[in-house]
């Protein structure tokens, strides 16, 4: 774990309180060439990565979180399916002309679930993306 | 219609079937091309592939048939099969395919450690596959019969003997070519008929199709009742009849039927006069019909559907919500749809495959709806003669006639036996590779091909003896069980973790069986009338949360069997697959060996 916390060298920290570890610098690890910035190399094998490969309770919880937000996507999606379509049959059985119920169910509800479903590609991709995002970092 | 350019269309469906399946086994080279085309079919050819094995005998022919009859309330079928695929894609997809499952029963054994859990899901791919392929041979027999006058069993025969051909030779590869044809086929055969039939339709003053009065007959017309069906009349209504009516015998009768309901036996020709209204077909109804036993399933087959447009309130909302449960949650679970997931790259591309399907599927079934109500203008007599699924076939002739129509005619019946066809293979090529993994004694290619004779042979021959249901209510039964079983099983296995090997096993048998049992014994007839009919005829409402709560219960009740590797399969199935290896390669396999098919070993013809 202690390859995250962030290197003093470039820290905002105050450099003269903790002057030991001021000798750990950029330069020093990496020669003068290198250009010291706020973005690091990748190491190989990025430390939360490790955790989930080697199923950690770290990373157990790395993957819970994943889960967590594509449930949260699939219910939404399920939950906007029940309210447009799963509301119909009630709504159909009010009097009303013909028409409508072959507007509605012919023609009306196929761009809704193709929405819903485009919002559910568009949001578990991000998901995913976002966790990729957070355990390479 | 003129037969030979019927013969045609169809003939050449077929050689193009299986040419295009011939070329793919010149590919398929090794087991694994063999089963699931290497897992290298892109998101669109794929795409194609699954609407193309999806859009049955029920879409092409069934909906029609059944909105013609019962009017728009019918519109549920491809709504619900439609939607099913928005619940696969936000419950089940990508995690699906990065199980890395090739069958149910794979997904099973991998995600429960347990065998016996294996044999239980084979039973009821193998038992959903069945219930399935049954409607589609009869609906090839049925669309033969009309176009030739051949025997109903020819065209089921015909469709068995090409799907077993197909499957056996080329197995994964080639159905994957024929199917993505099939799609764009199908689509063809039914989108340039309609453009004819609404031209004609607008020429004609585009007159209204009623569902909420009798039709009215726009010439001369003769019907021949084939199945026992009773009639009301709200009028009295004069027509001229050869055979029985009321159980008084004719023979070229003028007879006046007073208002009422009117028993007409199976094999009698009524003849009505130009301007006659149709008399309603009475479907089960409150008493027993006067002279043949109660809830007899010959007597009316297109009774089954009757509760979703009939006027009964309570019944019709129950049934309505019965059918949208079967079709959003049962289609995740059918055996042809899990498989094809398997040849997604990976879990992303699982995704976007399914978000096209919704896009083609829904294209698709903008068209059906047409063909109904421009049936229940121009054909309503076929309500009577219990062959209202062959409505999409007999339209072009009868609105335009001639040539055109003989064409057009063709055109649709080479789209019917593409889907047949298409959603045949689909089902056999899964019914066959869990038959080949979980029945019969040894495996491999050989192996294979018995099953596939095997897959084909039993719906064939139950085929010839059961009775006829509309070939999309047919197909509803089989959704239902699936909601029962599979749904609960994918659903708990993907997103719980508490889920034991006792649980699922005791929810699929108790949902699953349960749904199975229900609509086994309304197909019988043994459901008395009313609300238990209803109930059984439409077993999802509560038959899918008897399957979700079983499996809850007893996994909770039994929490020491939660399988060791939850965790780690877990993880495989949701994280991306840059976390969990080479997206292409089945880790599933390595510790499962039963799972996939024989290693890398060749199939050479």
């Amino acid at each position: 774990m202690s390859e995250q916390h962030p290197a003093p060298a470039f820290g905002r920290g105050d450099p003269q309180r903790r002057p030991r570890r001021e000798t750990v610098t950029y330069v020093s690890a990496h020669g003068p060439g290198a250009v010291p910035g706020p973005a690091r190399r990748r190491p190989a094998h990025p430390p939360a990565r490790s955790e989930i490969d080697e199923q950690t309770t770290l990373g157990h919880t790395y993957v819970r979180s994943l889960m967590r937000s594509q449930l949260r996507a699939a219910l939404t999606a399920l939950g906007a399916l029940a309210l447009l379509v799963g509301s119909l049959p009630l709504l159909l059985a009010l009097p009303a002309p013909e028409i409508y119920v072959w507007v509605v169910l012919g023609v009306g509800v196929y761009p809704v679930v193709w929405g819903i479903a485009h919002w559910y590609v568009r949001r578990a991709e991000r998901n995913e993306r976002d966790f990729t995002g957070l355990v390479e970092r | 219609m003129n037969q030979t350019y019927a013969v045609a269309a169809v003939t050449a469906v077929v050689l193009a079937t299986v040419l295009i399946g011939a070329l793919g086994l010149r590919i398929s080279r090794t087991t694994s091309d063999f089963y699931v085309a290497s897992r290298t079919v892109g998101p669109g050819l794929n795409a194609a592939a699954i609407s193309g094995e999806y859009l049955s005998a029920a879409s092409f022919l069934g909906i029609a048939g059944l909105v013609l009859v019962q009017g728009p309330a019918m519109l549920w079928y491809p709504v619900g099969y439609t939607a099913g695929y928005l619940v696969l894609l936000v419950l089940v997809a990508a995690p699906l395919r990065r199980s890395g499952a090739y069958t149910l029963s794979d997904f099973a054994e991998a995600r429960l450690e347990s065998p016996q859990a294996r044999r239980i899901a084979s039973l009821f791919v193998v038992g959903i596959g069945w219930l399935y392929l049954l409607p589609q041979l009869q609906g090839a027999g049925l669309t033969l019969e009309i176009l030739t006058g051949a025997p109903d069993w020819v065209g089921g025969l015909l469709v068995a003997l090409v799907v077993t051909g197909t499957v056996a030779a080329g197995g994964m590869r080639s159905i994957t070519f024929v199917q993505a044809f099939q799609y764009w086929l199908k689509l063809t055969a039914l989108l340039v008929p309609v453009l004819f039939l609404l031209a004609a339709w607008y020429g004609d003053g585009a007159p209204r199709a009623r569902f909420d009065a009798p039709a009215v007959l726009r010439g001369h017309t003769v019907v021949e009742v084939a199945d026992t069906v009773r009639i009301g009349l709200d009028e009295p209504l004069t027509l001229t009849v050869t055979g029985s009516v009321d159980s008084v015998p004719y023979e070229r009768g003028t007879v006046t039927l007073a208002p009422g309901t009117h028993h007409v036996l199976a094999g009698t020709t009524l003849a009505f006069a130009p301007g006659a209204e149709l008399p309603e077909r009475v479907a089960g109804g409150t008493e027993p019909p006067p002279d043949s036993g109660r809830g007899d399933p010959r007597l009316d087959p297109l009774g089954w559907s009757q509760p979703l447009a009939g006027g009964r309130d309570g019944h019709q909302l129950y049934a309505t919500y019965g059918l949208i449960l079967a079709t959003f949650l049962g289609t995740m679970g059918l055996p042809h749809v899990a498989v094809r997931f398997y040849t997604s790259p990976h879990g992303r591309a699982a995704r976007r495959t399914t978000l096209v399907v919704l896009g083609l599927v829904g294209a698709f079934y903008l068209l059906p709806p047409l063909y109904g109500a421009l049936g229940r203008i121009y054909a309503p007599e076929l309500a009577l003669t219990g062959s209202a699924d062959a409505a999409v076939l007999v339209l072009p002739d009868r609105i335009l006639g001639g040539l055109l129509g003989d064409l057009l005619g063709a055109l649709l019946a080479g789209g019917a036996f593409a889907a047949f066809l298409s959603t045949a293979s689909g089902l056999t090529m899964s019914v066959a590779g869990v038959l080949t993994q979980d029945v019969l004694p040894s495996r491999g290619v050989r192996h294979f091909r018995l099953a596939t004779l095997l897959a084909t042979a039993v719906p064939l021959a139950v085929g010839v003896v059961a009775s006829k249901v509309p070939v999309a209510d047919a197909v509803g039964l089989a959704f239902a069980v699936s909601a029962s079983s599979f749904c609960p099983l994918l659903v708990l296995g993907i997103w719980w973790r508490r889920l034991t090997p006792p649980g699922a096993m005791a929810g699929l048998l108790l949902g699953g069986g349960s749904a199975l049992v229900a609509v086994m014994a309304t197909r019988a007839g043994l459901a008395p009338e009313g609300w238990p009919h209803t109930l059984m005829a439409w077993p999802a409402v509560w038959s899918v949360p008897l399957g979700f709560l079983t499996m809850v219960l007893v996994s909770l009740a039994t929490p020491r069997r939660v399988p060791p590797g939850t965790a780690a399969l877990l993880a495989r199935l949701h994280l991306p697959e840059e976390f969990t290896g080479l997206p292409g390669e089945s880790t599933l396999a390595e510790g499962n060996t039963g799972a996939v098919p024989a290693p890398a070993q060749e199939v050479r013809r």
